[in-house]
Order: C-alpha cells, then structure tokens, then sequence
C-alpha cells in the first residue's frame, strides 16, 4: 500500500528514488494556474495576519532571541535532556521507547496496536508520523490509521499527500474539498459553504473518536524536567485523540524538548503568531503520563532520531533543528507561494524544507533543494527562533557542490574565478565577449542565447556587455 | 573625503553607466574618488553557488586589492552586504552608494533634478542583508520634480538570485512576472533600485514585454543634475 498518502514517503526509503530535481517539478506546479491561485490567495492572506499580530508585540525581537537561546540550549545538552525525559515520563507512569530510525519507530506502533488487538487507530498532529511513512507501515500490518485533523484527513481521503507544514491542504480550494467529500463521505447534496464541509467531516469523525481503542500524535514539545508533552492544534480533534481512546502513542523528534515547563512560555507566544496568525492558539493539550480514571491509561513516547544527530553534528546546519514547525518561512517565500509544498519532494516543503531535507535525507537524496531560494532572507526575517535559513543553504549549496561528478557547471565556475582572478585576463576576458556577442546583439538586446543561458532567454531579455567598460571610461577622462 | 570605488564586475562591464553616475554625484558634492585599477568581482556569485574556496580567493584578492583604502564605495547593494558578512573588518569601510550619502555624509539632497514618475523597489539584500533602510528613498524625496510613487509588494524579491535565475529559471520567471505587474500597474515611467543585477532581471523582463517602464540605478536618477 505504498503511497497510500500519494507522495514520496522519506522515511520508507523511497525518497530518493521519488524525488525529482525541483527545477523540473517546479515547472509543472507552475503550470497549474488553479494551484497557483489557491496558493497566492492562503499565503498572502497568514502572511497579513501574521504580521498584525506580531506587530502588537512589543518585545517580539526578544521572544526570538529567548526561543532560539533555548533550542541552542537544548541542543548543547541534547543527552541529559532526553534522559532526564525519559526518567521523567517513566515516573509518571509512561513507556519511552528510542527509535535510530523509521522503521525502529513503526515497529514501535505496530507492536502496542498488535498487543492491543487494534486494527484501527485515530492519528494527529502527523507530521512527523508522515516522515517516518507510519500510516504505510501500519496498514502493511493490518492496522489502519485514520487522519482526524481536517486537512490531513481530507488529503488521506483523497490519497493525496501535504504541501504545506501547517495548512497540508493548502493546494485545494473548497469546491474541490465538496467534490471530494460527495465522492466519499457525505451524500451529493453537499454544499462548498464552510460550516458545512466542517459538519459533515465531523459527523464523520465522531464516531471514530467514541469507537477508537488506541491513538498515535505528533507532538509539538516535550518537556524535559516534567516528561510533560504538548499539542497544540486549532480543531479540538487532537485532544479527542489524546484524551478518548484508552491507549497512546506519541512520536517525538529527539529535538523537540524544551528544559522546563516554564520554558513553554516562550513558545507558546511565539508559535500561534508565527502559524496561524492568532494570538493564542485554540487548543493547547498537555499530558504527563498516566492519570487513573482520566485521559488514556497506556501512554507510550517513541523518541525518533532519523537521522537528526547527523544534522546536530553539523556546526552550521544544527540550526535547523530549531525549527518549531510554525511554517511563517513557507508563507512568506517567493518560491513556495508559487511553486507550492509538492515541488519539493518532501513533507518538509518550503525554506526549512530546502535546509531540513537534504540534512535528515543526506545531500545526495535532495541535491537541488538548497538551490530552490533566490537567497532572499524572508524566511530568516520572520522565523521565530531566528534560523539564519540563507546560511545553511549556501553551507549545503557547497556540500551538494562537493557531492557532484564533475560537470560543465563546475568547469566553468572554475574558469571565471581565474578570469576574475587577474586584472589583464578579466579585462581580455571582457574584451573577448564583447566581441563574440556582436551577432547575438539586436537593438541593443541579446534576445537569444545557447543553453545554459538560453534559460535567461527563453523569457527575459539580457543587456549585453557596454561597449566601453567602466576602467576604460576610467582611464580615457583621466 | 577621499573614496575608493568599486565598480564590481557587472557595473565595470555591463551597466557602466551605474559607476559614471556614482563618481559624478560624489565629484559633485566635492569627494574625490579613486578607482583601484586591480579590482575585479567580489566572489558573490561564487559563494552563492557553492564554491566557496574560489570565493575565498576572490575575497581574499579583494581585501588585497582595496587594502589601504579608507571609505570603499559600491553602487551594489548585495555585493557591499556579502562582502561585509565575509569579511567583518570591512565594516564601517565599506558602503553601499546610498548609504554612505545618507549616513555617512549626511547627505539627502545631492543637488538632482529629475522630473519623473518613479517606483523604487527595494531589493532583498538592500533591505536584510545591507540594511540600508530607507537611505534611498530619502534620497529620491530630495530629487526635484521627482514624483515617488508607491510600488505594490515593493518587499517581495523579483527573482534574480544570481544562478537561481539560470537554474531555477521558470520560478525565476514567475516572480519577476508578478514584480512587473506590479510595477508596470502604478503607472510609474521609470524603477529604480540599488542592484543593478535586480535592473537586469526586471529591465530584461520589461524588455521582453515590450513595456514603456525604463530602469535606471538611484545613481543614474541622483547624477540628473538641478541644472541640466
């Protein structure tokens, strides 16, 4: 049942082989003018309210400041937190369970769903649970995993796969989500009116919530000192996982612990201003293991690695693992809101995801992803733990450079900077191209030229080189 | 004061008229300027395409090359910004065209005339990496006869990015389609900025549509002298 979501699964292993270079894939998102629409209308719309309600905050420069001293914190001293977790959780009446890898993790599911007699199981906050290809891992055990956030569920309907860390569905507009719903889960009379699409996926949900034996989450934060975990959602579906069906299982990245409760007051401003634009978040549910008579009374916590101590071992690419998964950098770049999340071959789509994929994947799984930004800093500006995004992707730009056969690129590259590198050869270089451009040139605009510059051409014109350089005009007045 | 100017390798050879204008607004306001004959490019392209060893030695040539130059000038904002991330001893050495006018000199009014309807787009490493703020437009409210109109998502990037308009080229597109929209809808007769590479790209699109909008560098509009 692979690619029961649709897309490519990084975590079955099947990344690589699915990913195509963005370029070709951009191309194709780019042609889909509805796609284009939906996208420019969401993102442009989060972008306005976010920056309203950050605005209202007078000390939001250090709020930023404080998240990311605190995910540098947490990352200095990643061991003992996690111990100091897992001792924590335990005492509370929890099971943790350390998982290298995907499959370690799946493994972990599918074994409490077996000992359980489960067969289905109501999932959300699934991002990560997307990583690591759970839902295809469960069903291939006999378990079947039900999406119970809106949008993620409307995508598993679909078979369909997320483009967008916080809105998955962000692709599809509401004429499409009533087609959707008419063809699976409500009758033809359904209307595209909001209220409507929302009641008939509740109808729907509710009595998997009241009839689930067991529930797999995501988590946003977990707490070090407390074994405490958190979700933070906006439909109050979460927390009809995390509190109905008597048994629980949580997958939590290694890089999601904060060190005390009270270190969840920073993130807790700083993330539902940064995702959804509001000023708190509607449900926040937090849980530390077991309770008698109140919530599940079997709490397991899959601590997943999947390839993130690699990233934290890289001095410049760590940073990465502050990400708090609030998806402000997806909204505001110019390349995403274009090409959309599906372009970039990756649940993590987006800026983060050019930096995220090719470190948790390794940089020959995504070696054109740190080349999808034209560099322009948006998403560091807005980043609420301050992840200097351009940085790393010129850090990995040299990796992905370093990682390749020899090319034409390279060979070229090689010969400009020792063109560049003398004053006679760079002004004879120029001198040279002056005079080959002569046929190329037509009222005083280069209009076509052989590949690879031809990409220039095919939609932009190019000024040619000035007939009188600059040092020539220099030295002639002189 | 006594400016070293450097030109960078699309002004030197592409966008000449850039680094005239540059020399004649600070001729004009009574700086003397020098022009360092070794430079050549500053490695920005180097860098951002990954091969950061020959952007080393190119950076490293350009520390030679300026070595003993006080206040270094450059009528590229991005070229300034990455060269200062590099190479921190270049702070407070060397500026970005606008700014050393506004901050440094104390500059807003250069004495420029320049009847025009004019939109200013604010390129990306100008506004987040250089932070020259609003150096430019202070400066184009001091231009007589300029009229400063207001560009629609002046903050959104227009595409070039260096390579990334070569190997990205349709996203490349579709984002300097929107900024000429953009520009093309305030009716404005010319766009400026403090990148000529950005001018390249959005000049070379506007080209392609066979729109009326000129693009012309802030230093071309500031050296459009008051007395013609």
């Amino acid at each position: 049942m692979s690619g029961a979501r649709g897309g490519p699964q990084p975590g079955d292993g099947a990344m690589s082989a699915a990913m195509r270079p963005f370029p070709a894939a951009a191309r194709e998102a780019l042609r889909d003018t509805r796609l284009r629409a939906n996208l420019a209308g969401a993102t442009h719309t989060i972008r306005e309210k976010r920056n309203r309600v950050v605005a209202e905050v007078p000390d939001w420069p250090q709020l930023r400041e404080a998240g990311r001293a605190i995910k540098v914190e947490v990352l200095a001293h990643l061991d003992t937190y996690l111990e100091a977790f897992e001792q924590a959780v335990t005492d509370a009446g929890g099971h943790v369970h350390w998982a290298p890898d995907a499959a370690a993790a799946n493994q972990v599911v599918l074994d409490v769903a077996r000992a359980h007699q489960v067969s289905e199981i109501v999932k959300v906050k699934s991002l990560t649970t997307d990583e690591i290809g759970l839902n295809d891992a469960l069903a291939a055990g006999g378990v079947h995993a039900i999406e119970t956030d809106l949008a993620e569920l409307i995508l598993q309907l679909d078979g369909d796969w997320s483009s967008h860390i916080l809105v998955p569905a962000i692709h599809l507009n509401r004429t499409e989500i009533r087609d959707l719903f008419r063809a699976t889960i409500a009758d033809p009379s359904l209307s595209d009116d909001p209220r409507e699409l929302a009641e008939a996926s509740r109808r729907y949900l509710r009595e998997r919530f009241l009839t689930a034996r067991m529930a797999g989450s995501g988590a946003n934060f977990g707490v070090a000192d407390s074994g405490t975990v958190c979700v933070v959602e906006s439909e109050g579906n979460g927390r009809m996982c995390t509190t109905l069906p008597p048994v629980l299982v949580t997958i939590l990245g290694i890089e999601k612990l904060v060190p005390t409760f009270g270190d969840l007051e920073v993130f807790l401003q700083l993330l539902p201003r940064s995702s959804t634009g509001e000023r708190m978040n509607p449900y926040t549910s937090l849980w530390t293991g077991v309770t008698p008579g109140d919530g599940p009374q079997e709490f397991h916590v899959v601590l997943l690695d999947g390839g993130r101590t690699r990233v934290l071992a890289d001095e410049v690419g760590r940073q990465a693992l502050h990400c708090i998964r609030c998806s402000a950098c997806l909204n505001v770049c110019p390349v995403y809101s274009r090409t959309g999340g599906h372009a970039y071959g990756s649940i993590y789509p987006g800026p983060i995801g050019a930096i995220l994929t090719p470190q948790l994947y390794g940089i020959e799984a995504a070696p054109t992803l740190p080349f999808a930004s034209s560099l322009c800093g948006a998403c560091y500006e807005v980043c609420p733990v301050m992840i200097d995004i351009p940085s790393v992707l010129l850090h990995l730009r040299a990796k992905a450079v370093a990682a390749e056969a020899k090319s034409g690129e390279r060979l070229a590259m090689k010969a400009v900077s020792w063109i560049f590198g003398g004053r006679r050869r760079f002004v004879a270089a120029a001198r040279l191209g002056r005079l080959g451009q002569r046929p190329l040139v037509r009222r005083g605009r280069i209009v076509r030229l052989p590949a690879p510059l031809a990409a220039w051409t095919r939609t932009r014109d190019l000024r040619p080189l000035s007939s009188e350089s600059f040092r020539d005009w220099w030295e002639r007045r002189r | 004061m006594r400016v070293a100017l450097f030109i960078t390798c699309i002004g030197d050879t592409v966008t000449p008229e850039v680094g005239r204008a540059t020399v004649a607004v600070l001729e004009r306001l009574g700086h003397e300027v020098s022009f360092p004959a070794e430079q050549t490019c500053c490695g920005q392209m180097h860098i951002n395409s990954g091969y950061r060893a020959e952007a080393d030695r190119l950076g490293e040539r350009f520390m030679e090359v300026f070595d003993g130059c006080e206040v270094i000038v450059s009528p590229s904002s991005s070229c300034v910004g990455t060269m200062r991330e590099l190479h921190p001893a270049l702070r407070g050495r060397l500026f970005e065209f606008s700014e050393l006018l506004v901050n440094e000199l104390g500059v807003t009014d250069v004495g420029a005339s320049f009847p025009h309807s004019v939109v200013y787009h604010p390129t990306c490493h100008s506004l987040r990496v250089t932070n020259v703020g609003d150096a430019p437009l202070q400066l184009l409210r001091a231009v007589a006869g300029l009229e400063l109109v207001e560009l629609p998502d002046a903050r959104e990037c227009c595409g070039f990015g260096g390579t990334f308009a070569i190997k990205n080229a349709d996203t490349s597109t579709a984002m300097v389609i929107d900024k000429c929209a953009a520009i093309v809808s305030t009716g404005a007769s010319v766009v400026t900025a403090v990148d000529s590479s950005c001018l390249l790209q959005i000049g070379g699109r506007l080209s392609r549509e066979g729109a009326e909008v000129r693009t012309m560098h802030l230093a071309e509009i500031l050296a459009h002298a008051a007395s013609g």
